[in-house]
């Protein structure tokens, strides 16, 4: 066991995977030489050499194109895309060829490759460097999409994305790199080194994709959240004061309905809490998914809690990023109908 | 003297019930380019990529310094040639009726450009893997790959390898080396350099073969796989078939003011070639050249295979509309068939009755395999396939929501 930062978990995670299997090769603006404008590669190709661990010409679909060339032959590229906002390009080559080239070739050809890439806001990056959009991957068959929140589940959840067959977005939410971050934005930041998630076991270990995590048992309300917001979550509770069940979805497709639906059935009451815009986010995805599962257990209307339909800001991002205290009134609100 | 800035839309010499005018084409003469070294740079290849490789002169005789690399090909191997790109025009046409009598939705032939996939195809070895677009079945046709198998995918009905998931024409056939065909335009150009990357860094001796048309050259993954080609330097030929025509746009659309595609990679340092893609001889001695070189390690490599799409773009397509209606006829580097038939003749290794012979056989051998496969289900004679299967292979493990859905269909 060593207490890492996320960045060192993730790190630690392709440090493995590229010393047990040669077929895994690690590229990306940036990532080779220099080691990632976040670190997360640092050091990996002194260790490797440049023929596992190198830079690229800035253009994402490029990256996602050529990673889908060498998964087909039989490698495990894992690839990142400096910031989710920066995914765009390439979006064509994620979802309409990663996504599809095991269907459409009746599995002669399969895509075993990860895209990693910062996502949400809250590090003052204005709207270019903030955007969570998980949801335009939830929508598209043929991918997964996970998001841990955490130093434990961050390497051990990287390490099954590299293993796993099938392509997968790998969302790391960036506001968490450096430690838990539970809405004090006053610049006081908290480490991993206090926190027991920092704590993540040397060498190989999986986190299965498709998992959710209780992160706090509770009776009252279930409040389904990731990324960041499992920490806001964390902190609301502890200012409303209510006794809320926390569960931190890690992936969110595959979705773990199983561990949602025990816990809405449990507690009646659920709020959903996201960083990402309201419309069409995957919130809309899981309250539709309670109603449906849940629907004569429930004993007050469903909640959500996201950011708002518009640009990432950057002046004004601390009233854009729903923190505690508008968690907190979902809560109350949920406990009060 | 002041101007104003005016934009140009570039438009064909020619439209419908206009004369058919392709003077504007520049057309090297058989044998006039040379052979370049393995190891030439970009900056230095300045005729191969603005001249043309040709072989066959008028009289279908094999001349200049291209001729004389592919001497030893033997006439068997231009026969063989000869019965892949008839087996082609034989499917195309047998195709062309079945859709038209409403046994499958869409179509497409690759008339006039039947010499270039067949002549490349076998120059390549097993486990040497195509990136093709729509337009080149010609590359199956050299595999050998089977007709049951291929009419099948045509009909998607049960004897189709990828069970009914793809329009047809978008074939896979790993084990043919064809990629399986996206039907989005130009991706497949970047993911080839991904594999060929993967082919040095496995050091498995294998190549990649990238293929887009003209018209796709305008997308941006032309211009990546350009770029990370001359960065990565790894075993991949680029192959853009220019056949001057991209549905109803003008290849001028794609081109601007750029003299030749051939010459659009020399700008990434990419050494490139144009060649005449109706002269059979041209297209079996570039591609065995460029075959070996790549193989050797010398990089990545551009081809301009210059050709004229003499078909529809589609079945739902109708040229008429936007170019004139036998401008094919007037093609100046003419019919890849008609050409090769010269040669073989001029050799006295062919004749005009082995060739109607060779017609009907193939036509014979076509029909019967399309007879049998249509038994399996067309879409006047439908037997449908389980629709559970869009579930399968969505994902390695189905995931429960899928299950759930599954369920939900009814299965």
């Amino acid at each position: 066991m060593a207490n890492m930062t996320m960045i060192e978990a993730l790190r630690d995670a392709m440090d493995v995977k590229l010393a047990d299997d040669p077929s895994v090769v690690v590229f990306g603006q940036d990532v080779g030489y220099f080691g990632g404008v976040f670190r997360c590669t640092s050091g990996l190709q002194a260790k490797y050499g440049n023929e596992r661990v190198f830079d690229t010409p800035i253009n994402e679909s490029a990256i996602a194109g050529m990673a889908i060339g060498m998964a087909a032959h039989g490698m495990r590229p894992c690839v990142e895309v400096q910031f989710a906002d920066y995914m765009f390009p390439a979006y064509d080559q994620i979802t309409q060829e990663a996504a599809r080239i095991r269907f459409r070739s009746n599995e002669q050809f399969t895509c075993p490759m990860v895209i990693r890439m910062p996502t949400g806001g809250g590090i003052f990056g204005g709207q270019t460097h903030s955007q969570s959009p998980e949801a335009l991957f939830t929508h598209v068959a043929g991918l997964k999409t996970v998001i841990p929140s955490n130093p434990y589940d961050a390497k051990g959840m990287l390490i099954a994305a590299i293993e796993d067959p099938d392509p997968v977005i790998f969302l790391e939410p960036k506001r968490l790199y450096n430690g838990p971050f539970y809405g004090d934005h006053s610049g006081k930041s908290l480490g991993w080194g206090q926190h027991p998630d920092g704590e993540v076991p040397e060498g190989h270990y999986t986190v299965p994709i498709g998992k959710a995590k209780v992160c706090r048992e509770g009776n009252d309300v279930t409040i389904l959240s990731y990324g960041t917001m499992v920490y806001i979550a964390e902190a609301a509770v502890k200012q409303a004061n209510i006794d809320a069940e926390i569960i931190d979805l890690r992936s969110l497709l595959p979705l773990d309905l199983e561990t949602i639906k025990q816990s809405v059935e449990k507690t009646g009451r659920c709020v959903v809490v996201h960083e990402a815009t309201r419309t069409s986010g995957f919130g809309a995805e899981l309250i539709a998914e309670v109603q449906e599962a849940c629907f004569w257990h429930l004993k007050s209307p469903l909640e959500r809690v996201t950011g708002w339909d518009a640009p990432y800001p950057h002046a004004a991002e601390w009233d854009y990023f729903p923190g505690p205290d508008r968690v907190e009134r979902a809560l109350v609100k949920a406990m009060e109908a | 003297m002041t101007q104003t800035p005016k934009l140009t839309f570039p438009e064909p010499p020619a439209r419908p019930d206009e004369v058919p005018d392709f003077s504007n084409i520049k057309i090297s003469e058989p044998g006039a380019v040379g052979i370049p070294d393995f190891g030439f740079e970009a900056k230095d290849g300045r005729e191969y990529a603005n001249g043309l490789i040709r072989v066959m002169d008028k009289d279908g005789n094999a001349v200049g310094p291209w001729a004389e690399l592919i001497k030893d090909v033997s006439v068997d191997d231009l026969r063989q040639g000869m019965r892949d790109m008839l087996k082609m025009r034989a499917i195309d046409r047998r195709m062309i009726t079945a859709q038209r009598q409403g046994k499958t939705s869409f179509y497409m032939q690759c008339t006039g450009e039947e010499a270039i996939g067949c002549g490349f195809q076998r120059q390549l070895d097993k486990g040497d893997m195509n990136f093709p677009t729509y337009r080149q079945q010609t590359l199956l046709i050299g595999a050998d790959y089977p007709l049951r198998d291929l009419f099948g995918q045509l009909y998607s009905n049960e004897l189709d390898p990828m069970e009914g998931r793809q329009l047809p024409v978008l074939h896979s056939a790993r084990d043919y080396g064809f990629f399986t065909i996206s039907g989005n335009l130009g991706t497949q150009y970047i993911q080839a350099v991904g594999w060929s990357m993967a082919n040095a860094l496995t050091g498995d001796g294998k190549i990649a073969a990238a293929w887009i048309g003209d018209g796709a050259t305008a997308s941006n993954d032309f211009h990546s796989a350009l770029l990370c080609a001359s960065v990565y330097q790894p075993p991949v030929i680029l192959n853009i078939v220019n056949n001057q025509w991209a549905i109803s746009t003008y290849t001028g659309v794609a081109a601007g003011k750029s003299r030749t595609y051939a010459s659009r990679a020399r700008g990434y340092g990419i050494p490139a070639l144009r060649v005449d893609g109706n002269d059979y001889l041209a297209v079996v001695a570039v591609s065995k050249w460029a075959v070996e070189r790549t193989r050797k390690g010398y990089g990545p490599l551009a081809i301009e295979w210059f050709t004229y799409r003499a078909a529809a773009h589609s079945t739902s397509d109708d040229p008429g509309a936007y170019r004139p209606k036998d401008e094919a006829l007037s093609w100046p580097l003419g019919d890849p068939v008609e050409r090769l038939k010269k040669h073989l003749i001029s050799l006295g290794e062919w004749s005009e009755e082995r060739h109607i012979q060779l017609e009907a056989e193939l036509l014979d051998e076509v029909t019967s395999v399309q007879k049998e496969v249509e038994a399996h289900g067309t879409l006047v004679n439908e037997q449908r396939l389980s629709p559970t299967v869009m579930f399968k292979g969505v994902y390695a493990d189905m995931p429960e929501h899928l299950k759930r859905q599954r369920q939900e269909m009814g299965a």
